[in-house]
């Protein structure tokens, strides 16, 4: 039983490696008090799941999927997930310019960038 | 003419992403031209939308293919009986919230910052659109991060500090949604190796048994039940409604909250279907459940509030738990009912949200306990708030009278009489926030209360709202026009023909 866990994880750690990066990633963005801290711990989770395509994706021994020669084939591996992934970079780099600009006005506002000290600095009248 | 109608679903998105650009280009030349351009590119996506929808009436659901390429290969644009009554419903709110902020955009926008302000505006709108009609799932997930992070910059634009905060945690909340919904994504894309939503609908029964499939299914569940702010994952919506500028919140209250509950409907019953969500992975009564704690819980916190806009916010958390309660029923009156309250929904709310942007456009005036006496001044915009909120309440002959009269006979129909009491004490317990304001502002006693200028809005901010309250009653009335659209478009969903 442990050793079945055991070649289930070698033989797929790469999803496994996906899952704990994502895991890190929310453990940042719920148990951060620093708003920067959060921010990167929404980029590792969105990281982990740019891995998962990108590993999914992936066909061992394959190669570029680059148009071959009349008559020659070539196993290569899927390209679409990589593509996809290549907007959700986008995505993702656009979200953390705007969530930096967002932490940046609110330290010029109340001078703080934690969360406990927000609560604080709003409290007051 | 007949050319530029096959082309317009691609349009109806090419020309406001130019659109937006254009306004940037207009502002730079002079900040005035920024909202005529907004305007005329809201308009021309507005009547755009309209066409499509009387062609997809007559004609049957249209499909375009991006680029001239067919799927799997490429993208497609789909629109049916079902997402074309939304795209109207959308624009239509878009383009009334486009008019309101001629004059409401000066109130929490400072004069510097408004070409931007429409840019971001108009993307927002734009990705909308393109979430409502493509038909690709990745592309659905680009077009929900467009409108997405333009939400989050509109919410921090704000005049408030506390605007920022908001802003910041409905980013925080959002991203982790969307996140969800990608990875829901690459699931359902491992399980069929395709992204097109009719191929998925085809060949996904094949694997309705994979753990894989209800993985996906509860990753894209949970990510939509965050972005349409679903009970209990509801906490970023009441400070990012009350804090951002009147205008957004008008814009996301109908507009982006509709959108995302269209998309959800759509991937539960033309990615997934209604089979696998009552047979393959029984979740509907889950969904009823959930729907029914949502209708209650947020109408009591709404019961609590003082503030206008946070009560309407709450409010719109109990109203969501209707269309979610179409969904845990998921037979053909009860979505008849969803659909319809999606449409009341957002026009009720829309001039509910109008009416608390004028009130604070004239007095000030945030709190609801300062509204007493109101309807002397503002008699005109009082009467707009009493109508929608009629309609909120659900007296007849009202639009939210229909849809939840439908919503009761459809859980009477599938003999869950215990959900529909609930429906009956949602509107009872709307009834109670909704008419302590009513009260307050025609019986109130003033008290000397010094109600500054007692004058009406301008007309632009008055004329969309007035607008929206007549729907409320003219739609109750003529109540058979959107169910003739309706009712086919349930039949799709049902996987009828």
């Amino acid at each position: 039983m442990i050793e079945d866990m055991f070649a289930l994880f070698l033989t797929r750690y790469n999803y496994w490696m996906a899952i704990i990066l994502m895991l890190i990633g929310l453990y940042a963005l719920i148990a951060k008090q620093n708003l920067v801290k959060k921010i990167i711990g929404l980029n590792i989770f969105q990281t982990a799941i740019f891995l998962f395509y990108i590993s999914f994706a992936d066909v061992s021994g394959g190669t570029a999927p680059i148009y071959t020669a009349e008559g020659t084939s070539a196993l290569y591996v899927n390209p679409l997930p990589h593509v996809l992934m290549l907007t959700a970079i986008v995505v993702g780099v656009s979200i953390t310019a705007v969530a930096l600009s967002l932490v940046v006005r609110i330290y010029q506002e109340y001078q703080v960038i934690d969360e406990d000290g927000l609560l604080e600095v709003m409290r007051r009248p | 003419m007949n050319a530029m109608i096959a082309q317009l679903p691609v349009l109806l998105i090419v020309v406001p992403i130019l659109g937006a650009l254009l306004i940037l280009l207009a502002g730079k030349v002079k900040r005035a031209f920024a909202y005529p351009v907004t305007l005329a590119t809201i308009g021309f996506q507005f009547t755009a939308s309209l066409i499509l929808l009387w062609s997809v009436v007559d004609g049957g659901t249209i499909r375009y293919y991006v680029g001239g390429w067919p799927p799997p290969m490429g993208i497609e644009l789909v629109l049916d009986a079902f997402n074309s009554f939304i795209l109207v419903v959308v624009l239509a709110l878009a383009l009334l919230a486009a008019v309101w902020a001629r004059e409401g955009a000066t109130l929490d926008i400072p004069p510097e910052k408004t070409v931007s302000f429409f840019v971001v505006f108009q993307l927002m709108v734009t990705g909308l659109a393109g979430m409502t009609i493509t038909g690709d799932l990745f592309n659905l997930y680009v077009f929900l991060e467009i409108s997405s992070i333009a939400a989050y910059t509109l919410v921090a634009s704000g005049r408030s500090a506390r605007a920022l905060i908001a802003g910041f945690n409905y980013l925080i909340l959002g991203s982790i949604a969307a996140g969800f919904i990608v990875l829901g994504i690459g699931y359902l894309y491992v399980a069929t190796g395709t992204l097109n939503m009719g191929e998925l609908a085809v060949m996904l029964p094949a694997s309705y048994g994979l753990a894989t499939v209800h993985a996906a299914f509860l990753f894209l569940m949970i990510g939509f039940s965050i972005k349409v702010a679903f009970f209990p994952l509801h906490l970023w919506l009441p400070d990012a409604y009350t804090e951002s500028p009147s205008v957004v919140t008008i814009l996301i209250a109908t507009a982006t909250s509709k959108v995302t509950a269209y998309a959800m409907i759509r991937v539960i019953f033309s990615v997934f279907t209604p089979q696998y969500i009552t047979e393959s992975f029984p979740v509907t009564d889950v969904i009823l459940i959930i729907a029914a704690i949502a209708i209650i819980a947020g109408a009591v916190l709404a019961i609590a509030q003082d503030n206008l806009k946070r009560m309407l916010a709450y409010s719109s958390i109990s109203q969501m738990g209707y269309i979610m309660f179409a969904l845990g029923v998921a037979n053909q009156v009860a979505l008849e009912g969803g659909l319809l309250h999606i449409m009341a929904h957002a026009v009720m709310k829309g001039c509910l949200f109008m009416v608390a942007g004028m009130i604070i456009y004239r007095t000030g005036y945030t709190a609801i306990s300062q509204l007493a006496g109101l309807s002397r001044t503002m008699p005109i915009t009082c009467a707009a708030f009493a109508l929608a909120g009629a309609s909120m309440i659900g007296i007849p002959p009202t639009i939210g009278f229909m849809s939840k009269y439908y919503l009761v006979l459809g859980a009477v129909e599938a003999s869950q009489y215990l959900a529909a009491a609930v429906l009956l004490i949602g509107s009872l317990l709307a009834a109670v926030y909704i008419w302590r304001v009513i009260e307050l502002m025609y019986f109130g006693d003033t008290h000397g209360n010094d109600l500054h200028s007692g004058r009406e809005a301008p007309l632009s901010m008055l004329v969309p709202a007035l607008i929206l309250a007549g729907a409320c009653l003219i739609l109750g009335l003529f109540v058979d026009i959107p169910l003739e659209v309706i009712g086919p478009a349930v039949t799709v969903l049902l996987g009828g023909s």
